[in-house]
């Protein structure tokens, strides 16, 4: 917290520096060469994903302090804003970060709507934009903006189909979903709904709850009743850690079989937990309990330096922020030319990846991965992680559709859930 | 009758929260926008206590006592600097609250944290069919006890005599030559008090993290407002109301979660202004 807060300090001062600056655009021009990168990190340090935010922040600059804060021949300066998870100020701070404190790229954000605020924005200004967890499926679909590139990132319902081909391939046949009422809950149980009923499941019921829901009692009598084989939870944040205890404490657990969306599983949540989160399925291209080499050494490294397991907060800005700097090394630091840059940073393939394995975007700015059937068991020393044990190789953000015929179907909503009758 | 208990157990939660609201609300005439940042500092303390101590109890009163103290720091020290102006007063709370968010997400960090449960009740008891976690049941009791406290404090002693009138007339309680300053800060800390309770409670079914304080915060206020200013029983029947109106409304009307407990509130407000057991101060 500590660094945080200096680097907040510090950036109140760089920012007073460029607004300084600003009258003579001309002279910053000149000095280019010799001028550090500057990158604007949106993160939510307040608001209700803020424990997400500061590992969004850890997770970037860690990768930035291993390669000593340079990217190829050029400095890296790094400008941290708080979009207190709010489109609002998201917007306000963008701006900021553009117009005053003249940074090359923005970077960052986790709530779909801040995320969806700032690619508004620089539609129109061309700055480029990576996001790294703003997963909303149409970005890198229907509604494509060219400068804005999910480095490192997935679309919602990227992981959720899978899930719901391994779902029916374990003998489920009924399924029921709860989500949470915003647009990466829909596109998640959506893409699940629409592998497992195409496969020949039954959805037997969905509840949509409101952000925030502090009592689940009335949902799990609900669930009880329902007639599902199995459920499917698509939680976020503190909603995920409550409907995890409160599905074990009504005795649920054991009984019905538990999914979870990867984010309901991820370690900024299960971290805090205990017996209660053991044993639900989740995919996700991530697992902190892989055994592949890079990612034990990822795993180990962040561990000791933050003192906790990465969530896919932290590994996703770890790679996005590689991602961008191996772009950056082919294009000798050339960030001036943006049309060169969007360019490198879309044919580039992640060598370096936590993951052990080159990742490449596909032709829609986002990546392919291989995707793993992960579940949350106790490690020796008692801390919880997703294990996996299973992997679908190759998997893009149109599972096994053509894109084209995929994409003029509706994108997933409360209403379209792709379900097959 | 699962979903009657779940409302009801919810409805005790919220009950031990506003009750602290609503004697501070009606005593001091002062919405305490702080209430729910003090709900969730009480559930912090109680997660750090319950941790090192490993005793529930230890850390339910260790959280009281903590919140206490905080309400004592509120009162005497800045709020007392604005005593008279009700707007500035709750401006005041309001920046409070602010601060003590912000210091509990750089002390506990932002991650969910669950208070831990007694050993004693953990898991479920089966009534028939019924499967139905023993925390909750004990929420409840919980929620009876304090009401059951908090009626006789108020009926009788002399203190809750004090308190009865400061609520109706607080000048006339100074003409009389009772130190009213002194009950207001009593009041304080005794509301207080229970938020830090309803936290460690809380905190043990619901989670804590940061924006909880808010949640718990808006439905103490809809608590409050519906039953009336400074009413205990309207604070107990504020509470049953919007615990059942939240547990039968998801079921009834998922797609309206919300606005089955604010509708009402509203429709309610419009006909009574000061709440079912509202007095006119």
């Amino acid at each position: 917290m500590t660094k945080l807060l200096t680097s907040r300090r510090s950036l109140l001062k760089s920012s007073a520096a460029a607004a300084g600056a600003i009258g003579m655009p001309s002279l910053v021009r000149a000095a280019d060469a010799a001028r550090p990168i500057r990158i604007g990190l949106l993160a939510p340090l307040t608001g209700v994903i803020a424990a997400g935010g500061k590992e969004l922040v850890e997770g970037f600059q860690m990768y930035w302090e291993q390669v000593g804060m340079m990217a190829g021949t050029r400095k890296v300066e790094i400008v941290i804003e708080d979009d207190a998870s709010n489109p609002d100020t998201a917007l306000q701070k963008a701006r900021r970060l553009v117009e005053q404190a003249n940074v090359d790229f923005l970077f960052g954000n986790i709530l779909a709507n801040t995320g969806l605020a700032v690619a508004n924005y620089v539609k129109n200004t061309g700055t480029p934009y990576f996001i790294p967890v703003i997963a909303a499926d149409d970005l890198t679909q229907r509604t494509r903006i060219p400068n804005v590139i999910r480095v490192a990132g997935y679309t919602a319902s990227q992981t959720a189909h899978p899930l719901g081909d391994w779902a029916y391939k374990q003998g489920y046949r009924h399924v029921a979903t709860i989500s949470q009422d915003y647009t990466f809950g829909h596109e998640q149980c959506g893409g699940f709904a629409q592998v497992f009923t195409e496969a020949g499941g039954k959805i037997v019921q969905q509840f949509w709850h409101p952000l925030n829901t502090s009592d689940f009692s009335s949902y799990l009598g609900q669930l009880v009743t329902a007639g599902a084989d199995a459920i499917f939870a698509m939680e976020t944040g503190a909603d995920s850690t409550r409907f995890i205890q409160q599905y074990a404490s009504f005795g649920l657990k054991g009984r019905i079989p538990l999914l979870g969306s990867m984010n309901a599983t991820d370690q900024s949540v299960i971290r805090t937990m205990g017996a209660d989160a053991e044993g639900i399925i989740s995919c996700a291209h991530f697992a902190e309990g892989s055994t592949d080499p890079v990612t034990v050494k990822f795993v180990a490294d962040y561990e000791k330096r933050y003192q906790k397991l990465p969530s896919i907060y932290g590994f996703s800005h770890y790679s996005g922020a590689m991602w961008v700097d191996e772009a950056l090394g082919k294009i000798r630091g050339n960030v001036e030319d943006r049309a060169l840059f969007l360019k490198t940073v879309l044919a580039t393939e992640l060598v370096g990846s936590p993951l052990g394995k080159t990742v490449k975007l596909d032709a829609y700015g986002n990546p392919v991965y291989d995707v793993m059937v992960r579940k949350v068991v106790k490690r020796p020393d008692g801390k919880l992680w997703n294990e996996p044990f299973e992997t679908y190789p190759q998997v893009s953000q149109f599972w096994k559709y053509d894109p084209e015929t995929y994409m003029k179907q509706p994108p997933y909503s409360r209403t379209f859930q792709g379900i097959k009758a | 009758m699962f979903q009657l208990l779940n409302g009801m157990t919810f409805a005790a939660l919220l009950f031990v929260v506003a009750s602290g609201f609503t004697l501070i609300f009606g005593l001091l005439r002062i919405v305490n926008l702080a209430h729910g940042a003090l709900y969730l500092f009480g559930g912090y303390v109680g997660f750090t206590v319950g941790g090192i101590a490993g005793s529930f109890v230890v850390a339910a009163i260790s959280a009281m006592i903590f919140v206490a103290a905080a309400g004592l720091v509120l009162d005497r020290g800045v709020l007392r600097l604005v005593r008279g102006g009700e707007l500035r007063q709750v401006m005041l709370t309001l920046g409070v609250a602010f601060v003590l968010n912000d210091a509990g997400l750089v002390i506990w960090g932002g991650d969910t944290l669950t208070v831990p449960t007694p050993e004693a009740l953990q898991g479920a008891v089966v009534i028939g069919s019924l499967f139905y976690p023993k925390f909750r049941l004990f929420v409840l009791a919980m929620g009876i006890a304090v009401f059951a406290g908090l009626w006789l404090l108020l009926n009788k002693t002399r203190l809750g005599a004090l308190i009865r009138a400061g609520v109706d007339d607080r000048e006339m309680v100074e003409a009389c030559g009772i130190n009213i300053k002194r009950v207001f800060l009593v009041t304080f800390m005794l509301g207080s008090a229970l938020a830090g309770l309803g936290g460690v409670l809380g905190g043990t079914f619901l989670a804590l993290y940061p924006g909880a304080d808010a949640e718990i915060l808006v439905f103490s206020l809809a608590v409050v407002i519906i039953g009336g200013r400074g009413s205990l029983v309207g604070a107990a029947t504020g509470a049953l109301l919007i615990g059942l109106l939240n547990t039968f409304g998801q079921v009834w009307f998922p797609q309206l979660a919300y606005f089955v407990i604010f509708g009402p509130m509203a429709a309610l407000l419009a006909f009574r202004p000061l709440g079912l057991f509202g007095k006119e101060a």
